[in-house]
């Protein structure tokens, strides 16, 4: 059998390859993937923690995380088009109108 | 009749509202304004003879126990519940017809007086609301709506000061009487305070009859309150400042409001307290004191002014210290006698006063006067029976007034010899500056501009008519209370004598009546002595009375100046204040809280310039904040 650490392993992996993506990077429809990532590291991490205690707690939030995923998805892919529209492309350095 | 009291106050309260209000939109005819101010005055003075010959059919002893005429509830809350309620009896009747008699009169002469002046609507509703304010006064059965009218009449009196606003005095004059007069108002409103908090209720019949269970501190502290009050609206030392400025109004107002009936309130409202004053000696002596010490001093500083006016105002001053002297002696009904008899004849004299402006355009310096009994017969001969009555000859109303003070203040067992000695050199005074304006006025030459003399004139009937009838009254006025001494009866005293009940004891003993008629030739001598003076000093010797200044130079600019009490006030009171707002304006308004809010200010904006680095726009700025800050506190759970 696997041990849990190396599940954890890879999470932390796909969670640092998420932030470092949603710092360097400036297409927001990057950004939005890199974000998709962490979501998924966070699940496997969930999901082998739930496995491994045999509580059933991880995988509910597990699918709670990818439901909530799903929705924002459809929900920041419309503001993108918005964005799109306006910009001409949605760097998100553009977007900066609030700024004191 | 008697349960139609309130109709009294309302006529004048109808005529203010008819003339106040609807002149202000549409311009009434003068006639009509006249017709309904004086008529108001007519209906209230015959409602109150009327209540008051329905008073006189009752038995002396049931004049007294007329229940209150209670018209509605006025506050009421909690325990407080003050009603509009009036009260009949000998005293309130007595001062119903003073008011709206010489009201009346003084309306009627009004309308001769201001009939070219465009204010002539304003004039006649101040009128009006002022009696209506002063009948609420006198005819009140409780102390708040005493207080209402107390108020009320200090309003009038700043409206009417103030009612040539255009120019700079009068406004200023209305004002200082109003901040004066605020004082005084202060002290007897924490009288009022006192006796509901003691007795819990203001009603006068009950606060009497209760008055026994207070302690002695108390009533001393309660009616040296409401006399605070007294000195400010009577014009008393210290507070008198205000009067002599008052003469920038209207000659009639100054007659009326400031000689014949406002001022006097002070004298009715300790009457009408007389039971609280009984329980207290030590307020009845400050009452005494006070009375007899600004009569003699307002008295000295009418020797030397030259102002028409301003001589009759500091007699008034005088006058009314010879009012609280009989009252703070005890002889409530003598004060009272004073105030009627004083009502009339100085009332008459402002009256002649107003008459001799109007006929010289408005001068008022006595220096430029003179010859005037050839030019206006009428005004001379009034002014001289009001003078004869002021100064106390025999058989003049004054005389028998001032004397039964005199006595009263000699005899009476809170009186005093010295009290009576202030008296009767008052009395003296009193005597010389009066014939010194009446000779320096209307005989000898005229020392003025020569077209002005030309130009002078009697006055027409309708100001003439009311000092005729003035000056009737101010020589038969005293026959109501001849004393028994000269074979009278006194019906005065008997009249009034109910209501004050047993805390008038007169001594009446055998050689008392010897004693009595001593003090009254005494007076009378003295009186004489300072006509004689007058006479020799303005008309028989007009070159005298410069060198007599020049002599006593340091004196006379005493007097001149009015021993510098405007000055000493000026000074400590309105540069005192005016100094501490400076103090405070510098060292606390813009040291503290001026420096405390802007300093608050440019913090905030410090703090905000340091915040605004964090708030780049840039999304992954953000971002880098909070991975930071969830490291940092996984470092810190961990």
């Amino acid at each position: 059998m696997i041990p849990l650490e190396l599940y954890l392993l890879v999470s932390a992996l796909l969670f640092v390859i998420g932030v470092i993506g949603v710092l360097i990077r400036r297409e927001a429809i990057v950004i939005f993937m890199s974000i998709e990532m962490m979501l998924s590291a966070v699940g496997i991490a969930l999901v082998a923690a739930s496995r491994v205690y045999e509580a059933l707690d991880g995988m509910i939030l597990a699918f709670l995380g990818m439901t909530v995923a799903a929705s924002e998805a459809a929900i920041g892919l419309a503001i993108f088009v918005l964005l799109h529209r306006t910009y001409k492309g949605v760097k998100v350095d553009d977007i900066n109108l609030l700024k004191g | 009749m008697i349960e139609y009291v309130w109709l009294i106050p309302l006529f004048p309260a109808i005529g203010f509202l008819i003339n106040g209000l609807i002149s202000r939109w549409y311009n009434l005819p003068k006639a009509f304004i006249a017709w309904v101010a004086c008529s108001a005055l007519a209906l209230s003075f015959i409602g109150s003879a009327a209540v008051f010959f329905e008073l006189l059919k009752l038995p002396p002893e049931l004049r007294v126990k007329i229940p209150d005429v209670i018209l509605f509830d006025w506050v009421v809350s909690g325990d407080l519940r003050t009603v509009i309620g009036y009260k009949v009896d000998p005293l309130s009747m007595v001062m119903a017809l003073v008011v709206t008699g010489v009201s009346f009169l003084i309306h009627v002469y009004s309308v001769g007086y201001m009939h070219e002046d465009p204010g002539f609507a304003r004039y006649f509703s101040y009128l009006n609301l002022f009696v209506f304010m002063m009948l609420n006064l006198v005819l009140a059965n409780n102390f708040l709506l005493m207080f209402l009218g107390w108020e009320g009449v200090g309003l009038c009196s700043y409206l009417l000061i103030g009612f040539w606003f255009e120019n700079e005095a009068p406004p200023r004059a209305g004002l200082k009487a109003f901040i004066v007069n605020r004082v005084g108002d202060f002290g007897f409103l924490i009288g009022l305070f006192l006796i509901f908090s003691k007795l819990g209720t203001l009603i006068f019949d009950e606060v009497f009859a209760k008055a026994s269970t207070l302690d002695p501190w108390t009533v001393t502290l309660i009616t040296l309150m409401l006399f605070v009050g007294a000195t400010g609206k009577s014009a008393q030392l210290p507070l008198y400042v205000w009067l002599p400025d008052a003469m920038e109004g209207p000659t009639p107002v100054s007659s009326l409001i400031h000689a014949a009936t406002m001022v006097t309130a002070g004298v009715y409202m300790v009457a009408r307290c007389h039971v609280l004053y009984e329980m207290a000696p030590l307020s009845m002596m400050v009452v005494a004191t006070v009375g007899a010490l600004t009569a003699i001093f307002a008295a000295s500083m009418a020797l030397v002014q030259v102002d028409f006016k301003r001589i009759l105002a500091y007699s008034t001053i005088s006058q009314l210290g010879y009012m609280f002297l009989a009252v703070g002696v005890g002889a409530y009904s003598a004060g009272i006698f004073h105030l009627m008899t004083h009502a009339f004849f100085k009332a008459l004299l402002f009256l002649a006063a107003g008459s001799v402006m109007h006929a010289l355009a408005g001068e008022l310096d006595i220096r430029r006067m003179g010859q005037l009994k050839e030019k206006m017969p009428i005004t001379f001969w009034t002014f001289l029976l009001a003078a004869l009555a002021i100064a106390g000859i025999p058989g003049f109303s004054g005389f028998f007034s001032k004397d039964e003070i005199l006595w009263n203040a000699f005899s009476s067992p809170k009186g005093h010899a010295i009290l009576w000695l202030i008296g009767l050199i008052t009395a003296g005074m009193t005597a010389f500056y009066m014939f010194r304006l009446c000779f320096m006025a209307f005989f000898g030459r005229f020392r003025g501009d020569h077209e002005v003399f030309h130009h002078a004139h009697e006055s027409p009937p309708i100001m003439t008519i009311p000092m005729i009838v003035l000056a009737v009254l101010s020589v038969i006025g005293g026959y109501v209370g001849i004393p028994h001494v000269l074979g009278g009866h006194n019906y005065f005293h008997k009249f009034l004598s109910p209501v004050f009940k047993l805390h008038e004891n007169l001594p009446h003993g055998e050689g008392s009546e010897k004693l009595e008629l001593l003090l009254m030739v005494v007076s009378v001598a003295v009186a004489l002595f300072g006509i004689f003076l007058a006479f020799n000093l303005y008309l028989r010797n007009p070159e005298l009375p410069k060198k007599l200044s020049e002599k006593w130079a340091k004196a006379y600019k005493i007097l001149w100046n009015k021993y510098y009490v405007d000055e000493i006030y000026g000074f400590i009171f309105v540069e005192g204040t005016k100094g501490f707002g400076r103090i405070l304006w510098h060292n606390f308004d813009e040291a503290v809280i001026d420096r405390t809010v802007n300093w608050i200010g440019s913090l905030m904006k410090i703090m905000g310039a340091g915040l605004r680095l964090f708030q780049t726009g840039f999304v992954r700025d953000y971002i880098l904040g909070i991975l930071v800050g969830a490291l940092i506190l996984m470092l810190l759970i961990l």
